[in-house]
């Protein structure tokens, strides 16, 4: 019997007998309905003050013209179904904490316990934003060494805390950019991004009022100072790039890419998302930048939260400074409060003073890690992606043949040899209990496999990992059509996702 | 270092393999001056029980926390969040993962999404919600660039004034760059503190692109959306209500049953902790005719290859890793566990819940209001109010401080943002204030009038 007739036959003892599916709604096959489905008129969850009563009293003082009678269709369920719910919704997830979880550039490291338990302190948690700075001064401490860690670890003069992420601080570096243009009277149209770069750099250059050049990697993978000549004119504002590049390698020109930018005007913007490989290895300030923002979900454990919340804090040398988002903090008299008084700032890019909560994480982190913490944390994440690099190069080739960092970029011979494209390996991944490696990306390496280890995986994790590929190159070539059905082990099959695109249901309806 | 679990004898190995003689060959091609530079001049790691001691004394540094009486509002708000709350965001399947790229292992993450959508196309009565933006702020800049996208041809933007700083602030960033908007400010009534009707009128023409309205606003008056949005509409524009405490959706006649077009606000309210001003959530809804032009992720329902229900991100196509630089948005990521706290919460406040919470706000600040009335204290405005209201005092800086003295925040002065309402006084009221609190608000602000 081959693989996926057994794990089809085991599988036909949980399906639902032959009528069952045709009914509507569909069965999720997960087994948790929607909570609106679980609900019944006259539940409720919390015992709440007011009561009936108070609800009938606040429609007096508001008046029927003002007023909605109900909610239609909110739920009502008592609090153990509410708790049920969400906790049996949390068994269909996997997590870092839970499974190996490669993702490349997401830097999926393990996310300290201890980190949110200081974020829950009351003196953190309850803290109104609006409390008077001097009722404050222990949250205005903790941003002012935040703001200088990250200045020490980045090697850059200044940092705004008040990116809520990665996206908003890439905002936030290219106004800067053209603040600071438009205060010397012209303002370039223009900024270069290699063709590796993540989706963000040219969404973010649009919004900030830019065109975008495209340069093209060179044959080696990484980004040539003699390209970027080729590009640069008298309209370029900066070039926008990743250090290690998507492909984990090191940019190698980046310095005297720096200078032919300097020389001509421009100004080397650093995306900060694969930090996590150059943490006491090599400063983005050292290296010539004059803007970079981190990720600190991803370099400095922040939990990803299933896709945010995040902060992505922007770093900037002294003469972007005035430039800087506010709030902007400062200390008079010995005492920090918020400085009004900035009128070269490119202003808000959102409300109060930054994700907070995510602040007092992160800063749990590099308290817990050290200078020398750090420095260690990079050396064994490149280490990690080496090994997995290496002992998987038989069949999944690297796509340069550089030395990577932190990241390594694979490829295979499978899709031509037998159909099976790298989304059905990942697939197949998820029947190991692993989460797949970011797949498809960079764009310019066909059927790339990103794999991102990080520090915090064991030598005994990795090894698993690597027989796991190794036994699924071995599938795919003995029985491709299995390898193509992953995955099989789960409670959901395969998902389809052109028609939720085609036909897209984007809420629950009653009827 | 206790996160790393590389023993010696694994990292020889590994070395080995990898043809290292040491860890730093492994970033030799890292050129030697940058290598050279590199070292961070921090403190060396510490033990759990030492960063947890250092953290602890920083929090207890924040007396404005814990050790006041608190009427603090305008846009953030104290709610009660139910234990519930916590445990369901404290697991770690659902904290420790990432964006659902991989629906198989993430049904937990889609769904508990596509439940959030559904809850806030319920609370503002419109056709389709996102999967949550960063905050109220960057919400409403966003809806403003979708406006755009609706109606390209148009390029006035009518902000109320009457909307929070932060968020004005925060527009004019957004905006700042694309040089085609024309920003104008709404003037508000002085008497009523609603947007100045006859104002909005002498805007209302085929330059129009949308009007920006707060839904409670930013001295808490209920404004009268209806009417704003007829205004609106009779010029071709698009209304975008902005509400920063969505408590007042249970209550108040929904966004979407009076016309308006995109509905943006913070989520904050709805289980998350204050934690000076972050994170919380944006929301933003919209009508299906326009799903093409939101930006932020969508989650969809569709089928597994069995045909089983499942969820996923959908219209991917909108996004910045799929348009690149024609997305709708540079917005990557959402607040996905801040959504699933809402998600949490509002399953549990439920359907009377939840409106019950929102009438005991109203009852609360109703009556101090009432009894700041009766002790002397005016209210600024005629406008009917939710949980919030500006009072207007003669000395606010000696009220504010005697209140502190007495360990009261007795609210947010307007002085700085609104230099005609020097006196006034933006005072909050939630069902975390009991009677006595309030009866010792209305006894220091009678002797500081």
């Amino acid at each position: 019997m081959a693989t996926a007739d057994r794990l089809k036959a085991a599988r036909a003892d949980q399906k639902p007998a032959a009528g069952e599916t045709q009914s509507a709604p569909p069965i999720a096959a997960s087994g948790v309905a929607l909570i609106f489905e679980e609900s019944s008129p006259g539940r409720r969850g919390v015992d709440s003050g007011g009561g009936a009563d108070s609800a009938k009293h606040a429609l007096e003082l508001l008046g029927d013209d003002l007023c909605r009678t109900d909610i239609e269709g909110f739920p009502e369920l008592s609090e153990p179904q509410v708790l049920r719910h969400f906790l049996r919704l949390s068994q269909l997830n996997f997590g870092q904490a839970l499974q190996f979880y490669p993702l490349g550039s997401c830097t999926m490291k393990y996310n300290p316990v201890l980190n949110d338990e200081m974020a829950a302190l009351p003196g953190f948690a309850s803290l109104h934003p609006a409390t008077p700075p001097h009722l404050a001064p222990g949250a205005l401490e903790l941003i002012a060494r935040m703001e200088a860690a990250l200045a020490e670890i980045t090697g850059m003069d200044a940092v705004s805390l008040a990116p809520a992420a990665g996206a908003q601080g890439e905002l936030a570096g290219l106004l800067m950019i053209r603040a600071w243009e438009e205060k010397r009277g012209k303002v370039r149209r223009k900024v270069i991004i290699p063709d590796t770069a993540h989706g963000t750099n040219p969404a973010s250059c649009t919004l900030a009022g830019f065109e975008v050049v495209v340069a093209r990697s060179g044959p080696r993978g990484y980004l040539e100072a003699a390209e970027i000549r080729r590009l640069l004119s008298d309209d370029v504002a900066a070039l926008m790039v990743t250090n290690p590049n998507t492909l984990g390698m090191f940019e190698p020109e980046i310095q005297e890419i720096a200078a032919a930018l300097h020389e001509r005007g421009a100004m080397l913007y650093l995306d900060g998302a694969n930090m996590n490989a150059l943490l006491g290895v090599a400063k983005p300030g050292d290296m010539g930048a004059d803007i970079v923002h981190l990720n600190l979900h991803k370099t400095f454990s922040t939990p990803h939260g299933g896709g945010g919340p995040g902060a992505g804090p922007v770093a900037v040398k002294r003469h972007l400074e005035p430039f800087l988002p506010h709030p902007r903090i400062v200390k008079r008299a010995d005492q920090w409060e918020f400085d009004r008084d900035r009128p070269d700032s490119i202003g808000r890019l959102r409300s109060f003073h930054g994700n907070f909560g995510m602040l007092v994480r992160a800063y749990t982190y590099i308290l817990a890690m050290g200078g020398d913490g750090l420095a260690q944390a990079s050396r064994h994440a490149i280490l990690n992606a080496a090994y997995v690099r290496k002992r998987l190069e038989a069949h999944f080739p690297s796509a340069t043949r550089e030395p990577t960092m932190h990241e390594c970029v694979l490829t295979h011979d499978l899709d031509t040899r037998t159909g099976v494209s790298t989304l059905d390996l990942a697939k197949r991944l998820l029947d190991f209990g692993m989460h797949p490696p970011t797949i498809y990306f960079p764009l310019v390496v066909h059927g790339a496999l990103m794999i991102e280890p990080t520090e915090t995986e064991s030598l005994e994790t990795l090894e698993s990992f690597i027989e796991t590929m190794e036994r699924i190159y071995a599938e795919a070539l003995e029985d491709p059509a299995m390898v193509k059905a992953a995955p099989h082990s789960l409670k959901l099959r395969r998902i389809d996702e052109v028609t939720a695109a085609r036909r897209p249901v984007l809420r629950w309806n009653a009827r | 270092m206790r996160f790393i679990p590389h023993t010696e004898a694994d990292i020889e190995v590994m070395l080995k393999t990898v043809g290292a003689a040491q860890l730093d060959d492994l970033i030799a091609h890292v050129p030697q001056n940058l290598r050279d530079t590199a070292v961070i001049n921090l403190p060396d790691g510490r033990a759990e029980a030492e960063v947890a001691d250092e953290l602890t004394q920083l929090a207890a540094r924040n007396p404005g926390a814990t050790g006041f009486i608190s009427f603090l509002g305008g846009g953030y708000y104290r709610h009660y969040v139910p234990a519930a709350v916590r445990a369901i965001t404290a697991r770690a399947e659902f904290a420790t993962s990432y964006t659902p790229y991989q629906p198989e292992v993430s049904q937990g993450t889609t769904q508990a999404i596509f439940e959030f959508q559904t809850l806030i196309t319920q609370l503002t009565a419109l056709d389709v919600a996102n999967a949550s933006m960063y905050d109220g702020a960057s919400a409403a800049a966003e809806a403003i660039l979708m406006a755009h996208r609706v109606l390209p041809k148009r390029h006035v933007v009518a902000i109320s004034r009457a909307l929070w700083p932060d968020y004005r602030a925060t527009i004019r960033t957004y905006l700042s760059a694309l040089g085609t908007l024309e920003l104008v400010d709404l003037p508000f009534d002085l008497a009523t503190g609603e947007i100045d009707r006859a104002a909005l009128d002498g805007l209302a023409t085929g330059e129009l692109l949308c009007t920006v309205t707060g839904y409670p606003n930013a001295f808490g008056v209920i404004e009268p959306l209806a009417q704003i949005v007829e205004l609106t509409h009779r010029a071709g524009a698009l209304a975008i209500a902005v509400t920063a405490e969505p408590l007042a959706l249970a209550l108040l006649k929904p966004p979407g049953a009076l016309g308006v077009d995109i509905a943006v606000g913070e989520g904050q309210s709805f289980g998350m902790p204050l934690q000076f001003g972050g994170p919380g959530l944006g929301f933003l809804a919209g009508r299906s005719a326009q799903v093409r032009q939101m930006p932020g992720r969508l989650v969809g329902q569709t089928t597994d290859s069995e045909g089983h229900r499942a969820f996923c991100l959908t219209l991917a196509t909108r996004e910045q890793h799929i348009r690149r630089e024609r997305a709708t948005s540079n917005i990557c990521t959402n607040h996905s566990l801040c959504a699933l706290a809402a998600t949490a919460y509002l399953s549990l406040m439920g359907r009377q819940g939840l409106r019950e919470l929102a009438a005991r706000n109203v009852e609360l600040a109703h009556a101090t209001r009432a009894a700041l009335e009766a002790a002397g204290v005016r209210r600024r405005f005629t406008g009917q109010c939710f949980n919030e209201f500006v009072v207007a005092l003669d000395a606010p800086e000696a009220a504010l401080a005697a209140a502190e003295r007495q360990g009261i925040l007795a609210g947010i002065s307007l002085a700085n943002d609104y230099p005609e309402l020097g006196g006034n006084l933006l005072i909050s009221v939630t069902e975390m204030n009991t009677p006595v609190e309030i009866e010792r608000l209305c006894g220091v602000l009678a002797g500081g009038r």
